[in-house]
């Protein structure tokens, strides 16, 4: 026992003495990033561009994402931010940042040389992390952010499974899509999964068919509290998912799965459509490389709107606008996003790139899903977004829709109440 | 035939109670023996096989573990952390208890509910000012920083647990020993504390087990990959869309090896029983 | 029943105060550091208005006002209160009946030791994952996926098979359960640390009046156990009511507001909403009713003990 302890006290001496930060190079940049499955190839490149240039790339990798964007708020607090980082938050929180003082406006980067570096990335992905003319968050229009890969969200469709219920195209209207239903449950084939069990995921999915049943327009009045939640073009949305649950096109427990448990169930062909983004195609490959599966965009409702996939940028970095090596960080940057390095990312790592000028060398999979890039839409890139908490209200009547505890018409009135109480408070706090 | 009775009823009730032993051990053993299992499938294969040994064994998955997430550092580092922050528990909590129990001193009542009431605030947003604080007293990034906060983390749970168990324990001992003239440090490090084996036996594989699986504060408190603990290792595996099984089921088998093997010490210290009233070491 | 070295009676010396107090200096420094200094933070935030970053707005008691009205945080409270009792009389009756089993002479007494504390040790992942498996609802070419279901359909109870997870009716109680599983290691220990510091010679004492097990059980092992069993009920009320990594794992941010408790909601304020000083809020409210709860657990336990 008397040993243990003397040991014990050894050791936590020596832990003791084992502090000590390390000393801040000029000739380095530090990122701190969040992507776990691109630490390796980033850090291929980081030894390629010391090579180059003798500059070292430090990275950080810090994972999940939530324990990352509470770093990065809790470091923005003390000020001790690094010279490249992501902020993984909603417009809003991107604005609040730059309003703080750390995001540096890269626009006149971006325009310089005739708008080089501007040009040779798709403006969808620019457009995630621009602020407009005018827009609400009050920040000067420009450029503030760089994106190193570009993703959207689409379905996604299992061509045996189609097969064995005799079908041969994926849908292009919604009632082909109930009628495939149909069919595929008579084969006994679980029509359609998705991680509706994560929010943002059933917001994407509600949200293309908002659009595309009223356009863009009559969503945005409604965020404006123009037009309310009773409205019954917003009733036929709340109703696509009642008619889809009682088609029983729903998997069984579709509103408790997490991303990764639909992305298995697809994989193991256990469903024969998947609402899902192009980062699948890795997960896929892994767990079942003999899928034969395609890329499509939803099964249009409204013929006479558009069916905008939402997509754009993937991951963006930002730099710290207090760092002593801005300039250095905007170099490595327009250095990560150039064609070499952008096609190495993408070969590594199947993600899409964020340079047109990489796009050559993707898988056929990828490849259908780059074909609608410069068509994609994003909550980044509207004109305003909705209030988180009738947002909240929003997915979870739709979660009570599809598990048959409500109707559309209550989910429409709760999401209403819940809108005229959040409106009432913004009114308060602007008197 | 009253014998014969009461044997009947000692055998049924011995067998009734290893059934149930048994049952609760199988709903136990099966997580650790699917995670070791999947260790040594693939990615393609974990789901799909539902045969209780794989056929092809991928011893490898270990080797990529420890490789890819550079575990070697790691390990170290999450060694470290919980010795020390261990040591430091049960060191700072056993002496606050101790005293809670046995001394008088002003204002003892009053701090001792303030721990016991500390467990019940959960803290999720205070971790940003907890970094602030650190940063400005130049803790954040080191080792010593995230030792002291883990070892912040522990104290209350191991204070109440502790007292509880020196107010049990009769006082007769110390008595004799105080008439012997020992000290008030003296009875505690000879005396109480060892007949306290059990509590701290207990309060060790707490922390222990704490400190090993903690991560949050880690990640927020340490920038350096120099400096993180194994998890910060296994997060690798276990990436926002794509999650590599096998390889993380490897990495939790080995992250689970050294817990158990402070379990197994520390346990039988809590049923070394009263009869070892003689001092330990 | 504790004792004290010096008898009441005797006024304390200020040197004895203060060389008493020394043995908790310490810990009260580390505390007044790392936990008051984030806990008046914790408070100050409550009654502002902040998003993470940028300007606070100081709003006073508007928060805990909005808090009061707010019906999914009171829902997701009853929800840690029903997880909480479940763990408290299922996962603690049987941490204690494994306990006493354990404390008697029997064989494999080592192994069960060890076995026992496994769900502990497990890492949440694991868990989940394992869990998530086991109460799967799904089905494959006309076969369960999940096992409890499997299991259920081979053992010719087709009627009992359920979507577990994603029936309001039965999720939380699942949850209950696999948090008592998780859990009845920590009990299970501390119980048995507990009985082993029983002095054997009241059992004897016992015997030799003539009393049965059951009269033993009752005059004997229950009273000296209660302090050890206030203390398990106490952590185990403390570590129900703040659960919710599992809850993550097992049914993700799902079944409408049906599994929601405290702590998502927290999280939910911090990072969904991003409204901090009402996460906050919603810590400081938690954190009162727990210490409500557990103060009159500890003043029924001192009546219980005196009567």
């Amino acid at each position: 026992m008397k040993k243990l302890l003397t040991w014990l006290c050894c050791a936590f001496l020596v832990a003791m003495s084992g502090c000590g930060q390390p000393q801040k190079a000029s000739n380095q940049i530090e990122v701190w990033h969040w992507m776990t499955d691109r630490q390796e190839a980033l850090e291929f490149l980081a030894q390629q561009y010391e090579k180059e240039t003798g500059i070292k790339v430090k990275l950080e990798l810090f994972a999940p994402s939530d324990a990352y964007s509470q770093k990065v708020i809790a470091a923005a607090q003390a000020n001790v931010l690094p010279d490249i980082y992501g902020i993984l938050d909603k417009k809003a929180i991107f604005a609040s940042f730059i309003k703080a003082g750390y995001v540096a406006d890269l626009t006149p980067e971006f325009k310089a040389d005739n708008g080089a570096w501007e040009k040779a990335i798709f403006p969808k992905a620019l457009d995630n992390n621009r602020f407009v003319e005018g827009n609400v968050d009050g920040i000067g229009p420009g450029i503030y952010g760089v994106p190193i890969d570009v993703t959207n969200i689409q379905l996604v469709y299992n061509r045996n499974l189609l097969k064995k219920a005799g079908i041969i195209k994926p849908p292009q209207t919604f009632d082909e899509f109930l009628a495939q239903i149909g069919a595929l449950k008579r084969v006994g084939v679980t029509p359609f999964v998705s991680g509706f069990g994560e929010m943002w995921l059933l917001d994407c999915f509600v949200s293309n068919y908002a659009f595309n049943i009223m356009g863009e327009n009559k969503v945005f009045a409604t965020f404006r509290g123009e037009v309310p939640y009773t409205d019954p073009d917003w009733i036929k949305v709340f109703g696509v998912f009642q008619t889809l649950a009682k088609k029983g096109a729903f998997i069984e427990g579709i509103v408790t799965k997490g991303n990764k448990y639909a992305e298995q169930d697809f994989a193991l062909e256990r469903a024969a459509f998947a609402f899902n983004g192009s980062w699948c195609v890795n997960v896929y490959h892994d767990m079942n490389p003999a899928l034969d599966y395609g890329v499509t965009a939803l099964p249009v409702m409204n013929p006479a709107k558009p069916m905008k996939m939402w997509g754009g940028a993937g991951s963006s970095f930002v730099v710290n606008n207090n760092s002593t090596n801005k300039d250095k960080a905007i170099v490595f940057l327009k250095w990560l996003t150039a064609k070499e390095q952008q096609s190495i990312l993408a070969e590594k790592t199947n993600n899409l790139p964020a340079n047109r000028a990489a796009m050559s060398s993707l898988s056929k999979v990828l490849a259908d899903f780059a074909k609608i890039v410069d068509s994609t839409t994003h909550p980044a890139i509207w004109p305003l977004n909705e209030d988180p908490l009738v947002v909240e209200a929003f997915d979870k009547g739709i979660q009570a829709i599809i598990i048959g505890e409500a109707t559309p018409e209550k989910v429409a009135k709760d999401v209403q109440q819940v809108k005229e109480h959040q409106m009432g408070k913004k009114a308060q706090r602007s008197l | 035939m009253f014998g014969n009775k009461y044997v009947i009823e000692s055998f049924a009730k011995n067998t009734f109670i290893h059934i149930f032993l048994m049952v609760v051990t199988v709903s136990c053993l099966f997580p650790i023996f699917w995670m070791v299992r999947s260790s040594l499938m693939t990615n393609a294969t974990i789901f799909v096989d539902h045969a209780l040994l794989p056929k092809e064994l991928h011893w490898q998955n270990y080797a990529i573990a420890w490789t890819k997430g550079n575990f070697g550092v790691y390990f170290l580092n999450s060694m470290i952390y919980t010795v020390s922050v261990v040591f430091g528990i049960v060191l700072v909590s056993s002496l606050a208890a101790y005293a809670f129990s046995r001394l008088q001193f002003p204002g003892r009542n009053v701090l001792f509910i303030m721990f016991v009431a500390a467990m019940m605030v959960p803290l999720p947003g205070s971790f940003v000012p907890l970094f602030v604080l650190m940063n400005k007293l130049h803790l954040a990034n080191t080792r010593i920083g995230y030792i002291f906060c883990m070892i912040n983390v522990g104290l209350s749970v191991s204070i109440l647990l502790l007292k509880t168990f020196f107010d049990k324990m009769s006082p007769d001992l110390e008595n004799a020993a105080r008439i012997d003239g020992c000290n008030r440090i003296q009875i505690w490090w000879h005396v109480a504390l060892p007949l306290a084996a059990p509590a701290i036996a207990v309060i060790v594989i707490y922390n222990s087990l704490n400190v090993w699986n903690e991560y949050i504060l880690a990640t927020l408190l340490l920038n350096d990959k120099g400096l993180m603990p194994l998890q910060r290792g296994l997060m690798v595996f276990n990436g926002a869309y794509q999650v590599d099984y096998p390889v993380l089921m490897a990495g939790l088998t080995m992250t689970a090896v050294p817990i158990i093997v402070v379990y197994l010490i520390m346990q039988r210290h809590i049923v070394k029983g009263l009869s070892s009233g003689a001092i330990v070491g | 029943m504790t004792s004290f070295m010096e008898p009441r009676v005797v006024s304390l010396k200020p040197l004895d105060a203060f060389k008493n107090f020394l043995f908790v200096l310490p810990a009260v420094l580390i505390f007044s550091i790392f936990y008051i200094y984030p806990f008046i933070e914790l408070i100050r935030l409550s009654l502002h208005q902040w998003q993470g970053i940028g300007p606070m707005a100081f709003v006073g008691l508007q928060n805990f006002k909005e808090l009061a009205s707010d019906q999914v945080w009171w829902q997701s409270m009853g929800h840690a209160f029903y997880i909480t009792i479940i763990a408290l009389t299922f996962q603690n009756a049987l941490a204690f009946s494994l306990a006493l089993a354990c404390d008697r002479e029997i064989r494999l007494k080592r192994f069960y030791r060890v076995v026992f504390f496994i769900p502990p040790v497990l890492s949440e992942v694991v868990v989940g994952i394992v869990w998530n498996w086991i109460l799967n609802a799904g089905t494959q070419n006309g076969q369960n996926i999940g096992l409890l279901n499997h299991f259920l359909v081979q053992s010719g109870l087709p009627n009992l098979v359920h979507n577990w997870l994603s029936d309001p009716k039965t999720a939380l109680t699942c949850i209950a359960i696999v948090h008592s599983w998780k859990g009845f290691g920590w009990g299970f220990i501390l119980l048995l640390a507990g009985l082993q510091t029983i002095d054997r010679q009241l059992y004897e004492a016992a015997k030799v009046d003539g009393a049965g097990s059951w009269s033993t059980f009752w005059n004997v092992t229950i009273p000296m156990m209660l302090p050890v069993i206030m203390v398990v009920v106490i952590l185990t009320i403390l570590g129900s009511m703040q659960v919710f990594v599992l809850i993550l794992s097992l049914v993700n941010q799902g079944l409408v507001y049906h599994t929601e408790v405290p702590v998502t909601r927290i999280l939910w304020s911090m990072s969904g909403t991003n409204q901090f000083g009402y996460a906050c809020a919603q810590a400081v409210i938690l954190g009162i009713i727990l210490v409500i709860v557990s103060f009159t657990l500890k003043k029924l336990s001192n009546y219980m003990k005196q009567a």
